[in-house]
């Protein structure tokens, strides 16, 4: 599937900022075999005063900005095509969850992809008892790691209500949780700590959603801004694995990957001085459109 | 204490001595004798009588208060300064010793150099199983943001500290490696001062290593990193509420360096830079005292507020020398210690030289079935844990305490996350305990810093002596005291000073620019300073009026009504709340300038306050508190004295200078206005003498009785009287003209206009012209003085 994006951010501030350093991470990756780049651009109004861009230790595409001072509105403004190759399959070759450990250990690498990296808490997905009990109740029957995702994934879409106005982008998990509500950050991290809590090492995607639907199909939850969903590592022979628990589905091609990371931290699409500055409002608006 | 002396010349001190069985012993050789090392000083302490001995320990403990040595602690909330818990008998080592333990400890600086490089590169020690890839992956102190970024100049490691402890053998062991940031070293040089003035007729002749060579050394390696020759090496600090934060700031006096925090540093066109008095200024070696993970919210925590957005792409692009690399926290890692033996031979060429305490990671099953099989010998801790083994908050559970299936369990299901460490136990040294020498357990923190030629050893360090005779390590939780350590030659040691390249250095320091967060702290210490003796002056003439008038509301004490509120004075306390708070202003003001402030002036301001705090409950009104508030204005002026007369006179005591000029300037502008107002009660104008301090003066050139004219001119426009508005006027033109940027060769910067015009006027009006309503308006254009200023220099 052959994807046009769009993403325009746009904040707007009070009053004028003082110089500023930001770290974007809004391109979509290149992933040999699963997803490729045609074309992705990025333009800041007004123009920053430096700008470089750089890969980050999970692979992710990041672009440096210093803004300078003085000023009331930032528009970010990212373009791209890319072909989504992304096939669901229906093959499950995961390990059990008994022999996970013993595959996980023969695993030597550090690289950006190793599992290692994503089966401890990390600083935005500790470990909440409440979801850890929740993950061992939800997979208690399944035989095989993918089984334990698909039960996970769909227990936790069942259990929570997608609501846009319930959470915050800071709201705890556990929060989240036991209100029973939020958007695809909450249900995802939610989910990742479930799995963490069963030995299952789990990773945050930041991404996209096609806008429009295929024909006969309804549009998907989220679709109308950034989306996320969880990638869990299912046994030396499956590799990973990825989940939506938002849309309650495995992944395939109506997804487009921006990066990875152990939370949403490790790829929030603006860090730095804009989202902290006081007294702003910011709009965002996304665009996916399939072209064929 | 004569009985005692008595009781001491029949039995010399070190007679009672008696080393714990089993356990070897610093000062007593396992035959009971004194080791010869120890002979010289035991004797000196034998022939001392009690008082004696008093005498000489109380010069140290004079030295460390003098000095305004402490450390701060936390606890139930909040932290406290504490003073330097010195242990007065030092720990003597034989040179001979000292040379194996500095081969050994260069041999492991060299190892744990070797395994950053490889967590920091191409992870091998991972890919080829030699280090389990959870102990790296899972460990919050291994930073990713920082893997594949080479550090400039090729080494991720230059400052480490070793901490050792003897066992029972008699064998020195590694009990925890420090190479975060780690601490103490300016401790030692301290407790090195404090000790030798105890011991001032043995220190000198000694033999003992001196310890400025080392730092010495160390000074010109760091000046060396620097690509500008001419710029400063910097010390990166948390802030003043750190634990350590004295000796951060007495390093950096000590060695010339500049003291920052994060927010005095911006990283722009990929440089790291520090915002200055006279700028941005290119910062490119920083010895780090900040814990990495908070030194760049935008790549690592990005909950820190005390760091620099920025700091890791600066590193990235190899503009900086940090020391050590940001990362080298991950190895401080306990269970890396159950490694570091077996990669020795691979990575440095041979075995360690000095093993460290057996340690098992109990993710591998062999380590659990050792815990297993001796849990006695058994302490247990979280495998990533960084904290030393004694740390009074880390979570130790002896193993042997626990009950055979709670262990198994623990094994069995967090194996991973657990490591055991043998339970070891110490040596023992002298300590003095109500004047008797005792034993105490002992460890040593041992320094190298990388120099250019290799890994250099601090001939001494510290030694912690724990409080009780339990010598196993775990014990040192309870914390204790400090000693000196003398490594003693047998032949006599050179003298070092830092001395032979001061010229070099007071070079550099006129060079590396004033931080404009120091510019604008002591800027405020100079105008709380005045302000605190502003106010005493009033509320001293205040109360000796009240003392005259019998306590009766004569009509010239409602006269300072206006005075009160301008200055927001409760007048019903002797020592006003107001006081209180700018003494508290200023001490907040002088903390944050440590490095530049001197340490006598830093112990007066803290010696008044405690006085003002002591006294403000106990006076009453009237004559009384008059005398409390003169006894504190002696004080206050001490204070001046001290800052104003011994600091360098360079750009950063301006900004006092003009702090202090400034406040000055608008308390004597607000007094004459209020005071020669012509509506003023009588007896107004006498009172703007005393409170002005010019008492004598205005006799001197008036044989008649005050006026209004004879006030104003002598403290508004007598350029000679060095309280008249006049003269703060002047000083500060002078001054503001001395800043940077301030005079372009005649081209003025909107505060040398502004100083200038409030000369001329001044310098040109008269009495009759200088009405209550001009004062007012005077006022108010000082006043704007303060806001020019900031947005210049302090932003």
């Amino acid at each position: 599937m052959l994807y046009r994006l769009r993403l325009s951010i746009r904040y707007d501030f009070a009053r004028p900022t003082g110089v500023g350093r930001q770290l974007l991470r809004i391109s979509p990756a290149d992933l040999p075999g699963m997803q490729d780049v045609h074309h992705s651009s990025i333009v800041i109004t007004p123009p920053p005063a430096e700008r470089s861009q750089f890969t980050d230790f999970f692979g992710n595409e990041v672009t440096q900005l210093v803004m300078p001072a003085g000023l009331t509105q930032v528009r970010i403004d990212m373009t791209g095509r890319v072909r989504r190759l992304g096939e669901e399959s229906e093959l499950d070759l995961s390990a059990s969850l008994d022999r996970l450990p013993d595959d996980l250990h023969e695993i030597t690498d550090l690289g950006p992809h190793s599992p290692h990296h994503f089966l401890r808490p990390s600083h935005r997905i500790p470990a909440v008892a409440p979801i850890a009990d929740f993950a061992r109740k939800a997979c208690g029957k399944a035989a095989t790691a993918r089984e334990a995702v698909e039960c996970l994934g769909r227990a936790i879409h069942g259990h929570m209500r997608f609501d846009a106005q319930a959470t915050e982008v800071d709201t705890p998990i556990a929060q989240a949780f036991a209100g029973r509500h939020g958007v695809c950050q909450d249900f995802s991290q939610i989910m990742i700590s479930g799995l963490r809590s069963l030995g299952i090492p789990a990773a945050y995607v930041s991404g996209f959603l096609r806008t429009n639907p295929p024909p006969g199909k309804p549009r998907l939850e989220g679709a109308d801004a950034m989306h996320a969903w969880v990638r869990a590592w299912i046994g030396a022979e499956a590799g990973w694995c990825e989940y939506d628990p938002t849309n309650d589905c495995f992944v395939a091609a109506n997804h487009v990957t921006i990066g990875y990371g152990r939370d949403y931290a490790d790829v929030a699409p603006v860090t730095g001085s804009m989202r902290l500055a006081g007294g702003q409002t910011t709009s965002h608006s996304v665009d996916i459109l399939a072209e064929d | 204490m004569a009985g005692d002396r008595a009781d001491s010349l029949e039995q010399p001190r070190s007679a009672a001595y008696r080393p714990l069985p089993g356990v070897p012993d610093e000062m007593v050789a396992p035959d009971g004798k004194v080791r010869p090392l120890w002979r010289k000083l035991v004797a000196h302490l034998d022939a001392l009588p009690d008082d004696g001995l008093a005498r000489d320990l109380a010069r140290a403990d004079r030295y460390l208060l003098d000095s305004g040595v402490f450390y701060r602690q936390y606890g139930g909330g909040e932290s406290v300064e504490r003073p330097w818990p010195l242990s007065h008998i030092p720990v003597l080592l034989a040179e001979k010793e000292w040379k194996d333990i500095g081969a050994a400890l260069r041999q492991r600086a060299d190892l744990l150099e070797a395994v950053m490089a490889d967590l920091y590169g191409p992870n091998e020690l991972v890919e080829t199983g030699r280090l389990p890839a959870a102990l790296v992956a899972g460990n919050p102190e291994w930073l990713r943001p920082m893997v594949g970024v080479k550090p400039r100049g090729g080494h991720f490691l230059h400052f480490l500290a070793f901490e050792l402890g003897r066992g029972p053998d008699g064998e020195w062991w590694v009990l925890a490696d420090r190479a975060q940031a780690p601490s103490g070293a300016g401790y030692a040089l301290e407790n090195r001062v404090a000790t030798s003035r105890a011991f001032s007729e043995l220190y000198p002749d000694g033999n003992v290593h001196r310890l400025a060579g080392f730092f010495r050394n160390f000074r010109d390696a760091l000046q060396a990193q620097a690509t500008d020759k001419d710029s400063r090496v910097a010390i990166l600090t948390p802030g003043p509420m750190n634990e350590t934060y004295f000796e951060h700031a007495y390093i950096a006096r000590y060695l010339g360096f500049t003291l920052l925090e994060g927010d005095d540093l911006c990283v722009s066109g990929d440089r790291l830079m520090v915002r200055t008095v006279q700028g941005m200024r290119q910062v490119d070696v920083l010895w780090r005292r900040l814990d990495a993970q908070y030194a760049d919210p935008l790549e690592l925590d990005p909950a820190s507020r005390i760091g620099t957005p920025g700091m890791v792409a600066a590193l990235r692009a190899g503009a900086v020398t940090m020391v050590n690399a940001l990362g080298s926290g991950v190895l401080e890692t306990r269970a890396l210690m159950a490694f570091l033996p077996k990669l020795a031979p691979d990575l440095v060429g041979a075995p360690l030289a000095m093993p460290n305490i057996a340690t098992w990671w109990c993710g591998d099953p062999a380590a659990r079935a050792a815990v297993r099989a001796s849990p006695r010998r058994m302490v247990l801790a979280d495998a990533l844990t960084t904290r030393l083994p004694f740390d009074p908050t880390d979570d130790l559970t002896r193993a042997v305490g626990l009950p055979a299936e709670v262990l198994d369990r623990r094994l069995t299901e967090g194996g991973g996350d657990l490591v055991a460490q043998e339970a070891v136990t110490l040596s023992t040294t002298p300590a003095l305990v109500d004047g008797a020498l005792v034993p105490r357990p002992m460890t040593l923190r041992v320094y190298l810093a990388r120099t250019a030629r290799g890994w250099a050893v601090m001939p001494g360090g510290f030694a912690r002596i724990g409080t009780g005779a339990d010598v196993s390590a775990l014990a040192m939780q309870e914390g204790g005291a400090a000693a000196d350590v003398w490594v003693v030659s047998p032949l006599p040691v050179p003298a070092i000073t830092m001395a032979r390249q001061v010229s070099a250095a007071d070079t550099r320091m006129a060079a590396g620019g004033l931080p404009a967060r120091s510019a604008d702290n002591l800027f405020w210490l100079g105008r709380y300073a005045e302000r605190a003796e502003g106010i005493v002056r009033l509320m001293r003439a205040y109360h000796t009026r009240l003392a005259e008038s019998g306590g009766t509301g004569a009509p010239l004490l409602a006269g300072f009504d206006p005075l009160f509120r301008q200055m927001g004075i409760d007048p019903a306390a002797a020592i006003p709340q107001k006081l209180l708070d700018n003494l508290s202003a200023a001490i907040g003001s002088a903390g944050s300038v440590r490095d530049r402030f001197s340490p006598d002036a830093w112990s007066a301001l803290h010696d008044i306050d405690r006085s003002a705090r002591k006294l403000a409950p106990k006076v009453s009104a009237g004559d009384d508190a008059a005398r409390a508030l003169s006894a504190l204005l002696r004080k206050l002026a001490g204070i001046s004295g001290l800052v104003h007369e011994n600091m360098y006179r360079f750009v950063g005591w301006r900004f006092l200078t003009i702090g202090r000029l400034h406040e000055r300037a608008m308390g004597t502008a607000a007094l004459l206005a209020v005071l020669c107002d012509p509506k003023a009660p009588e007896g107004a104008l006498d009172l703007a003498i005393e409170v002005g301090d010019s008492i004598l003066t205005h006799r001197r050139r008036f044989t008649l009785n005050a006026s209004r004219a004879t006030v104003i001119d002598l403290l508004a426009l007598d350029p000679l009287n060095p309280r008249a508005l006049r003269h703060q006027i002047d000083g500060l033109r002078e001054q503001v003209d001395m800043l940077p940027a301030a005079n372009d060769h005649g081209a003025l910067s909107p505060l040398a206009r502004e100083a200038l015009r409030l000369h001329t006027d001044l310098a040109t009006a008269e009495p009759a012209s200088l009405t209550t309503e001009a004062l007012w308006g005077l006022r108010a254009r000082i006043a704007m003085l303060s806001d020019i200023l900031t947005t210049t220099y302090f932003h």
